[in-house]
């Protein structure tokens, strides 16, 4: 039997699956449990360098995994102060603990005209069950 | 049955899908003169005729058996063992389609496997792709990926003037556009002297191994440099040598690339010929083509896969890296028969065979007042003969009785106007190489 997919309630959710979480102007993106069970075991990720500057909509990086890979798209436009090195070799941690441990990049935050745009959990998690 | 599965109903109802009527309007782009142009083709013949016709074009050419052979210069003569071609010609293996379907095509990618394994030994590096057209075009692959690691923001490739100047046409020819310098050969820059040239913009240096000239090299210094400063190294390797001399991973290199051509794959007329390419597990997801990975099935026996195509435009168009998603997969298995033939002291024993023969021919040569070899450094089964005659004049000199001589260097290096590049294998036995010498001899 699977693990329930769990929504966290004070993060912002995009349509193509990231999530974002904002503290004053920085914001952390990662990857929802949705995206990760979806996706299956990550084995490998490719992230943009710290100070990069990247607009809403945009990619960020990408993520392999045994059955796919794709680009990891930025919600909010912003540039890359921190990158999550840890996952270079144990890229299996955005599986485990993909609200926590597995997080990606963190941004200061240029652009958050989007951030109205994104669905709070309740909505991301009904836009699932329609999927 | 017929191949195309399609009725005329349905060839109909694709046709009013898209909005036109027949198949013709279709191509009405193509102007009308060029759809149907007549063929100025002769008349038909029986099998029987086009054997014999073709039998008498095969008989109109020269062929490397009917001489002996002394010329190299990136296409070798060797023994090829006849269990080669046969297990090549396996219906299995001869007309096998791309392996995607692991449960049908377990031979093929055991071959590869077999293939890649054995390349990964012999260059001393932890992966290798399914093949390339030939070295060329894997020394140009090696520098899109030497690119890519640099996340394309370093812009300058080195490459020694002493690899195969075909090699270095390839690569200018395949990245043209893109921005790159491409530097470092146009004069006769020592290693050392190419060791400056390399800055914080550079992806990669490139290097022979042997070099063109036959030689090897000392890489110590540039491969320190090139590390120190965040440059990949390439070596542009002959994989026989690298059975009797260390291989380049133990010399630092990151990417080995080269012409396979010299494992069980015939001369020719130059093609089809195996280009590979090996490196660091580092820069694995960086290459073209694929890597055949070994694994159990479901109820836990053997089985072999396709593990990795990181940048096939299968997988994801707009992220891969190469034009080319096919490779050599006939002539890696080639390759693969050969080596398995061979084995490891089988294969010294060729590459110890070629050595010492050309060690002998070059003594013997470097005798004759008017003839000087180069010595300044140590060299594998090829080395360079600086001659009183332009080289054209000896090659006609040498074909009138038998042998085809030495490549002309003059062609490609002007400062080498003059000087032959001679190539000797295990195939040159030694009254071929005393014919060769007594004749040049003659001509001092």
């Amino acid at each position: 039997m699977m693990a329930e997919l769990k929504y966290p309630e004070d993060l912002k959710y995009a349509e193509s699956d990231e999530w974002v979480r904002i503290q004053g102007d920085v914001a952390t993106v990662g990857l929802s449990d949705y995206a990760q069970d979806a996706l299956n075991d990550i084995v490998y990720l490719e992230l943009k360098e710290v100070g990069t500057a990247i607009a809403a909509g945009e990619s960020f990086g990408e993520v392999e995994s045994v059955k796919a890979a794709s680009d990891v798209i930025l919600p909010i436009g912003g540039e890359i102060i921190e990158v999550n090195t840890a996952l270079e070799d144990e890229p299996e941690i955005i599986n485990s603990d993909p609200y926590g441990e597995g997080w990606l990049v963190k941004v200061r935050v240029t652009d958050d005209s989007p951030l109205a745009d994104l669905m709070d959990a309740g909505a991301y998690k009904a836009y699932n069950e329609t999927r | 049955m017929g191949y195309i599965p399609h009725t005329e109903v349905e060839r109909q109802q694709m046709l009013a899908a898209i909005g036109v009527t027949t198949i013709e309007d279709l191509f009405e782009a193509v102007p009308a003169s060029h759809r149907f142009p007549k063929l100025d083709l002769p008349g038909p013949l029986s099998e029987m005729e086009v054997a014999s016709e073709m039998q008498a074009l095969a008989e109109a050419n020269e062929h490397a058996g009917d001489f002996a052979m002394f010329r190299g210069a990136g296409a070798y003569h060797h023994f090829v063992p006849a269990a080669v071609n046969h297990i090549l010609l396996r219906g299995e293996f001869y007309t096998a389609y791309t392996p995607y379907q692991p449960e049908l095509s377990q031979g093929t990618l055991q071959a590869t496997y077999e293939y890649q394994s054995m390349m990964c030994a012999l260059t001393g590096m932890d992966a290798a792709n399914a093949s390339h057209y030939d070295g060329a075009t894997s020394l140009a692959e090696a520098v899109t990926v030497a690119v890519q690691v640099g996340r394309s923001k370093r812009n300058k490739i080195i490459l020694s003037h002493a690899i195969h100047p075909q090699y270095r046409e390839v690569v200018r020819t395949y990245h043209q556009g893109r921005g790159l310098e491409i530097v470092g050969d146009e004069a006769t820059a020592s290693l050392e002297e190419l060791s400056e040239l390399i800055d914080s913009d550079t992806a990669m240096i490139a290097v022979s191994y042997p070099n063109f000239f036959g030689q090897i090299e000392d890489f110590a210094k540039i491969v320190e440099v090139a590390h120190e400063k965040g440059a990949l190294v390439v070596f542009v390797a002959n994989p026989l040598m690298l059975a009797l001399f260390k291989s380049p991973g133990e010399l630092g290199a990151d990417i080995v690339v080269g012409e396979a051509q010299p494992l069980g794959v015939p001369l020719s007329y130059g093609g089809p010929y195996l280009g590979y390419f090996a490196t660091r597990t580092a820069y694995v997801r960086k290459i073209a083509g694929r890597i055949i990975g070994e694994t159990v099935d479901a109820d836990g026996k053997k089985a072999y896969v396709m593990t990795l195509r990181p940048r096939e435009q299968d997988i994801r168009r707009e992220k891969a890296s190469s034009n080319i998603c096919t490779n050599q997969g006939l002539m890696a298995l080639a390759a693969s028969v050969y080596l398995a033939l061979m084995g490891r002291n089988g294969l010294r024993k060729v590459a110890q065979l070629s050595y010492h023969k050309a060690h002998y021919a070059a003594d013997q040569i470097d005798k004759i007042d008017g003839y000087k070899v180069w010595r300044s450094k140590p060299f594998f089964n090829e080395f360079v003969v600086k001659c009183l005659k332009p080289v054209s004049e000896i090659n006609n000199a040498l074909i009138a009785e038998g042998i085809i001589g030495g490549y002309d260097l003059g062609q490609d290096y002007p400062h080498l106007k003059d000087h032959m590049l001679l190539c000797v294998t295990e195939m040159n036995a030694k009254a071929e190489i005393d014919a060769l010498v007594d004749i040049l001899k003659g001509l001092a």
